[in-house]
């Protein structure tokens, strides 16, 4: 096993590299030119531009360039925002958790509902509940995010006052981030109240951000159980006798889970980089924003630090299912 | 130790607030801002956002522009006086105005011409130790509006006197001041924190002199004030002001209308009727201190003849353009400069929509079959919320004197930088927004003989225009510039370099609780003076 996942590290390395040249290159091909944007309407003289170059370091050749940062990446300097000023690692490591918490919700909550549902609709196959589960599955898988959003925001928040509108806590709360995770920081804090106020705003957006993976989950797991569902040790199990509760639950689920843990590992890297919308909507202090602000903004240091750690990240992710393969198949380990 | 430094800093900021809020009845005020600010120390940034988080609640600077107008007014000086040749300034201070006491800075003095000084050198000078404090700085407004090349230096006559040495005349000097990147700092925080080795804290940690006190920031969400007590002009009658970050336009009203914020900046126009029709909000509007114009390059032929120029301007029907692009929230521009601004020629007749004449005129000027670029911005922009759809009416327009209109457009980046080519092919849709309220800062920024190349996108250097607008520069009486402007506007519109397109109206929705908001010309967004009902 430690082999296994020595094998898995080893293979960060060239991905490492890819991610980080890939980033590097692919942002300065964009156009636009970073000063430009800064300067806006008003223009920037040739010789300040001149001036500022140097300054940031873009007069150097580009393998230079790379180098330089790739250098500073082992030093732990992952560069400085042109818009903020700020170090690209501290901002990532603020926004990160409000992330990573939204994006855990989201993944426990399609989970917890999208493989009941799959197995449901499986094991009803063709009946009336398998078409409504799997309709309200497409539905969801090809609803527009923001509009989905808006009308969750204007009935739930505005019509029935049940949710708050946007935001990670009311603002009559303020405590100092001990993790950056709202829910247990709300918790450390002891102020009354502040945890059912966090978990209040989550429901929402997590509910978006759910969503498609919810649906996808679901319709991977039905098709995997369809799949499982017919093989012979199935029908062996079902012509022993033994209880289907215990058929589905144990020979069948535990096959079909393969295929759907490699869904949902997949679904946690989308949830991670494809919350920007969700993270717009609501007001969500996250990465997917200040991504995107900054890939518009052409801020080239925030751009390749910040994919750089996501990279990281779902790296990380993708190995701990690469494990949970080994766990549950250990064919897959010894191979 | 880094990480250990920020938790005591925001449990000391907790500790402040939860002190203010509960107080016996504390005011709070909650404004949903629209984006989040690049940093607090307003001088390194250019952003609207940024200013009304820092410059405009925590700062104060020597001259302010009274509230709702670009009239300038003291500030932390009290009085000055203009030396007759137009090269020095010398501004008097004014006495016991305190800096704010917080969790992480506690003032030992109150504030004099070191903090003058110091706001000053740190952008002026390359040798002083705050020019380059934190890593990538740069004073990019200061340096936009050309301070490096006007200030000579800034000295200390004595502790409540301050002069302003210049290198060349320049009537806009005191509008310059007024601006977000001329507010003052504590010279002696900065020492603290230099001594302390965190000057980085200094664009994180804001300390001023002005209405409210910065309390805590967590980033994309939340920025919290309390009033200042010992505030120089009298404290706010409002507690604590927060800033809830809050991106997108149609979440902010559903936020307004929930109670869960007090006052929105930018709504959507398509919400503007759904805000007036109810009861609990208040809409308040603003003529934009800006202008949305299509710039020919008048080095380019035919457009280098002023006849080919005035004819197109006779082909554009501005009102389709009010009611397909602006919907409601723009105004017809005439001159280059806006209604609001002092010196705005209003006798000045607008070119008539009226195609028959612009063909004849087109005739005349001996163009036929003319073939054009219009370039069109890819980004909204205050001026112009949708300058596609406006370059589609004006191609429209112009097929219908015989003229063909190719649209064009580059990334954002890309269209500013190619724009300002000598000889580029095509006119540009582009615009501006005032900086301080000073005509200088249109008529010389966009179409003085210095901008071709550059901001002059029409590359247009009219002898008549520029000798009167440089004259204007160096004259510092009001009623004489105002005069020399209007002459110059009366020349932009004999030679048309540009169709004035329009100037955006700005609307900003509150709770009808909220009383005392002025709106700031300029764009801004003050909470001084605000009140809100119980």
């Amino acid at each position: 096993m430690l082999r296994f996942i020595l094998g898995r590290i080893g293979l960060l390395i060239p991905t490492f590299f890819g991610v980080t040249f890939v980033a590097f290159l692919f942002i300065r091909l964009l156009p636009g030119d970073p000063l430009e944007l800064l300067a806006g309407e008003r223009g920037i003289s040739p010789e300040r531009k001149a001036q500022l170059m140097v300054q940031m370091g873009f007069d150097k050749p580009f393998l230079q360039q790379y180098w330089d940062y790739v250098v500073g990446i082992f030093h732990g300097d992952l560069g400085v925002s042109f818009a903020s000023k700020k170090p690209v690692l501290d901002e990532f490591l603020t926004l990160f958790p409000a992330t990573a918490e939204l994006a855990l919700c989201a993944i426990i909550l399609a989970v917890c509902l999208g493989i009941p549902a799959g197995i449901f609709a499986a094991v009803k196959r063709g009946s009336f509940f398998d078409q409504t589960i799997m309709g309200t599955a497409l539905v969801g898988y090809s609803m527009p995010i923001f509009w989905w959003a808006l009308l969750l925001i204007v009935f739930f928040s505005g019509t029935l006052g049940w949710t708050p509108v946007s935001g990670r806590i009311s603002l009559m709360y303020f405590f100092p981030q001990v993790t950056g995770f709202m829910l247990i920081d709300s918790l450390l804090s002891g102020e009354k109240g502040a945890f059912l106020s966090a978990l209040s705003h989550l429901i929402l957006p997590s509910i978006v951000l759910a969503t498609i993976p919810l649906a996808v989950i679901a319709r991977q797991t039905r098709s995997a159980m369809l799949e499982v569902l017919g093989e012979d040790y199935v029908r062996t199990a079902r012509a022993k006798g033994l209880p289907p509760r215990r058929v589905i639950g144990l020979h069948a689920l535990r096959n079909a889970l393969i295929p759907v843990i490699t869904t949902i590992g997949l679904q946690v890297g989308v949830l991670l980089t494809g919350a920007i919308l969700t993270e717009t909507i609501f007001s969500w202090p996250g990465i997917g924003k200040w991504l995107i602000e900054s890939i518009s903004r052409r801020d080239y240091t925030v751009v390749q630090g910040g994919l750089l750690m996501i990279a990281g990240v779902i790296m990380v992710v993708n190995l701990i299912v690469d494990v949970l393969y080994g766990l549950i198949n250990p064919r897959i380990r010894h191979n | 130790m880094k990480f250990q430094k920020s938790l005591k800093a925001t449990l000391l900021g907790a500790s402040l607030a939860v002190i203010a809020a509960t107080g016996a009845s504390a005011k709070t005020l909650v404004y949903c801002s629209e984006g989040s600010p690049e940093g607090f120390d307003t001088a390194l940034y250019t952003a609207g956002t940024t200013f009304d988080a820092s410059s405009k609640p925590v700062y104060n600077r020597l001259v302010e522009f009274r509230r709702g107008t670009t009239e300038v007014l003291p500030g932390l000086a009290e009085s000055w006086e203009v030396s007759e040749d137009g090269l020095e300034y010398t501004f008097h201070l004014r006495k016991g105005v305190k800096f704010h006491t917080t969790d992480f800075f506690t003032p030992t003095r109150e504030f004099n011409a070191d903090d003058v000084v110091f706001s000053f050198e740190r952008q002026l000078k390359s040798d002083n130790p705050w020019h380059e404090y934190t890593p990538g700085a740069s004073w990019e407004y200061f340096n936009g509006m050309s301070m490096p090349d006007l200030i000579k230096e800034v000295v200390k006559e004595d502790d409540y006197t301050v002069k302003f040495v210049l290198n060349r005349p320049e009537a806009p000097m005191l509008a310059n001041l007024a601006m977000d990147f001329a507010s003052i700092l504590s010279a002696e925080y900065a020492d603290q924190l230099a001594e302390a080795g965190t000057k980085e804290q200094l664009n994180q940690q804001p300390v001023g002199t002005g209405p409210f006190s910065f309390v805590g920031y967590q980033k994309d969400a939340v920025i919290r004030y309390a009033a200042f007590d010992d505030y120089w002009n009298g404290k706010q009658p409002i507690d604590n002001l927060i800033f809830a970050i809050t991106p997108d336009a149609a979440v902010r009203l559903q936020k307004l209308k929930a109670g869960e914020c007090h006052v929105m900046p930018y709504p959507a126009p398509a919400d503007i009727a759904d805000i007036q029709s109810d009861d609990s909000l208040t809409l308040v509007e603003q003529q934009g201190l800006n202008v949305g114009y299509l710039a020919y390059n008048t080095k380019q032929a035919p457009f280098d003849k002023k006849e080919v120029r005035k004819a197109l301007n006779h082909a554009i029907n501005k009102q389709a353009i009010l009611d397909a692009v602006f919907q409601g929230s723009g105004q017809a521009a005439k001159n280059p400069i806006p209604p609001t601004m002092w010196s705005y020629n209003d006798d000045i007749k607008d070119d008539v929509y009226d195609p028959e004449l612009a063909k004849k005129m087109l005739e005349d000027a001996g163009v036929s079959d003319l073939s054009m670029k219009v370039w069109a911005m890819p980004v909204q922009r205050p001026y112009n919320p949708n300058a596609r759809r406006m370059a589609e009416v004006i191609q429209a327009d112009f097929a219908k004197v015989g003229v063909d209109v190719e649209i064009v457009t580059y990334e954002w980046g890309e269209y500013l930088d190619r724009s300002k080519a000598e000889d580029r092919d095509g006119a540009v849709l582009l615009g501006w927004t005032g900086d301080n309220g000073d005509p200088d800062n249109f008529l010389a920024v966009l179409l003085g003989c210095d901008g071709v190349g550059g901001s002059n996108r029409a590359q247009w250097c009219n002898e008549d225009f520029e000798a009167l607008i440089q004259k204007a520069k160096t004259v510092t009486d009001k009623a004489e510039r105002t005069k020399l402007y209007e002459e110059a506007q009366v020349v932009f519109k004999e030679e048309a370099p540009w169709a004035t397109i329009a100037h955006s109206v700005v609307f900003m929705p509150m709770s009808s609780k909220v009383s005392g908001y002025v709106m700031d010309p300029l764009g801004g967004h003050w909470f001084d003076g605000v009140d809100i009902a119980e």
